[in-house]
């Protein structure tokens, strides 16, 4: 019931924007190609969903990939970054100043390195987004340990080892889930976007792109959906890890 | 046997090149309470971490429990509460309590029982499964206590222990250490730049100086009892006096902010 009324703000905003958009588009007889009303995206939504929703699914699947390889690989690297000091200090400055290239960019040349038309370089895009922001934060969670803690560990005779398992890693965990909400958000842009350069024809970014370009504005807008719900979905799933790993944390449980 | 013994323990920090102790000499005996006193820069805290094998000392050797201070940490022989409880956010009251029991290797039957002991001594039973950030302050420094009393370790440690608490609470809390070292019969070393709270804890006040750190002189503490009374007694007076003069005598080392200390404590 709580959870109902502190939903209802935001639902009744969103009905709101909706029902606005829907008014405003056929009162000032706005083009389809400009704006399309949203109970026309809907019913594209529904009328095509046997190209529509395997598009998704497929563009889901590189996204999924390049999330877990992209997160898993930067887990790796913040790992052992943070088990040998003068590794990170030789390589922070490197991924810090990496961190501001915009990945993006390098989709074409992903393309060229994977084959364009197999989702091997869409995931390699989302990977590469999804990388940077968990491993810098991860370093910063697992360097995150008060003093004090480690203090108290030495006057317990506990190794190295025994520090990192029962404070560096659950000091970590708010931060790893903080860069992973980030990552899957970055994994659906990546995914989507390598799509624009190119790919295979039942993706979900080329089918926007293709649907754009022989002004099916609605396809498009309905595409564009799909991806939405999509990415909500995966965002949705960390959160829900998150509550379950990370139950103790102040911030999570009110959440 | 003395539980600790410091013999000329001298430390100097290569940054700034600052000589934090100078030629330390202490012994404590079994059972004593022993408070460590004097103005911020004095090296007190930096005494208690070279007695816990924190931070090796520059020159001159400690022996704990008649073992070198590193042999003395790796065998879990002092248990050690700071002035921030340092309790573990992912943990529970109860699982904080059991974290050095846990590091011992003790099996989970042993634990719980115990573990319940330190709630009951504490008198946080109630508070079991609440998490540290569920906790007042003073109510988080009682687990921190119950922690590193919960492996009966000969030597208990604290640096400073209320520093961060409301003076009602802080008092409360001093009877309630008194009432479990009265039972324990630990030795304690009790880092404070409180000097009633000082007289009112121990049997011996070590007044310490800054620049170097050293031990300005030793006040034996023959208060007869200790109640909330106590504090109100003539002998009390004359005892925080003696302190206080000690204090004083190394006046022209105090910078203004440490003479503020000695006033807003009279």
């Amino acid at each position: 019931m709580k959870r109902i009324v502190e939903w209802l703000p935001a639902l009744v905003v969103f009905v709101l924007v909706v029902g606005l958009w829907e008014g405003l588009v056929r009162a000032l007889h706005v083009q389809q190609f400009l704006l399309p009303k949203p109970s026309t995206i809907v019913s594209v939504f529904w009328t095509d969903r046997h190209t529509l929703w395997p598009a998704g699914w497929y563009t889901f699947k590189e996204a999924l990939g390049g999330f877990a390889i992209g997160s898993g690989l930067g887990i790796l690297a913040a790992t052992v970054v943070g088990r040998f000091r003068t590794l990170g200090t030789a390589l922070m400055p490197i991924f810090i100043a990496a961190n501001a290239v915009p990945i993006i960019a390098f989709a074409p040349i992903f393309g060229a390195w994977f084959n364009p038309i197999s989702p091997r370089s869409k995931m390699a895009v989302a990977g590469v987004l999804c990388f940077l922001p968990v491993m810098v934060n991860t370093l910063r969670g697992l360097n995150s340990a008060k003093p004090r803690q480690i203090e108290l560990m030495r006057s317990y005779a506990a190794s190295e080892l025994e520090i990192w398992r029962r404070v560096r890693v659950p000091t970590a965990l708010p931060f790893v889930f903080t860069a992973l909400k980030v990552a899957s958000v970055l994994a659906m842009i990546g995914a989507i976007v390598g799509e624009y350069f190119g790919g295979s024809l039942n993706a979900l970014g080329v089918l926007i792109n293709n649907a754009a370009d022989v002004f099916q504005f609605p396809l498009a807008w309905a595409g564009i959906l799909v991806a939405s719900l999509l990415g909500i979905a995966l965002y949705s799933a960390v959160v829900a890890a998150e509550r379950v790993v990370v139950r103790w944390a102040p911030d999570t449980r009110d959440a | 046997m003395s539980v600790v013994e410091i013999k000329g323990v001298t430390k100097t920090f290569a940054q700034g090149n600052v000589t934090a102790l100078e030629n330390i000499e202490l012994e404590l005996e079994p059972g004593e309470f022993v408070s460590l006193i004097g103005p911020s820069g004095c090296g007190k805290s930096t005494l208690l971490r070279v007695i816990g094998d924190l931070t090796p000392p520059t020159h001159g050797t400690v022996t704990v429990n008649g073992k070198p201070a590193h042999r003395a940490r790796k065998d879990g022989d002092y248990g050690i509460v700071f002035q921030d409880s340092v309790l573990f956010d992912w943990r529970t009251v109860a699982k904080n309590i059991a974290l050095p029991l846990e590091m011992l290797g003790w099996d989970r039957e042993r634990r719980k029982t115990r573990v319940d002991e330190m709630l009951d001594l504490v008198e946080l039973r109630s508070f079991a499964d609440h998490h540290p950030w569920q906790l007042s302050g003073g109510m988080q420094q009682r687990v921190s206590i119950a922690r590193a009393l919960s492996f009966e370790p000969a030597l208990l440690l604290m640096d400073e222990p209320f520093g961060a608490l409301d003076e009602m609470t802080r008092e409360r809390l001093n009877l309630e250490l008194l009432s479990i070292w009265e039972k324990l019969g630990s030795t304690v070393v009790f880092v404070t730049h409180s000097i009633s709270e000082a007289v009112f804890l121990s049997t011996r006040v070590v007044v310490m100086s800054p620049r170097p750190g050293r031990i300005a002189g030793v006040v034996e503490i023959d208060l007869p009892t200790r109640t909330a009374e106590t504090r109100y007694t003539p002998r009390f007076f004359e005892l925080v006096t003696k302190v206080r003069e000690l204090l004083r005598s190394r006046g022209e080392h105090l910078l203004p902010e440490e003479e503020e200390l000695l006033e807003a404590d009279r």
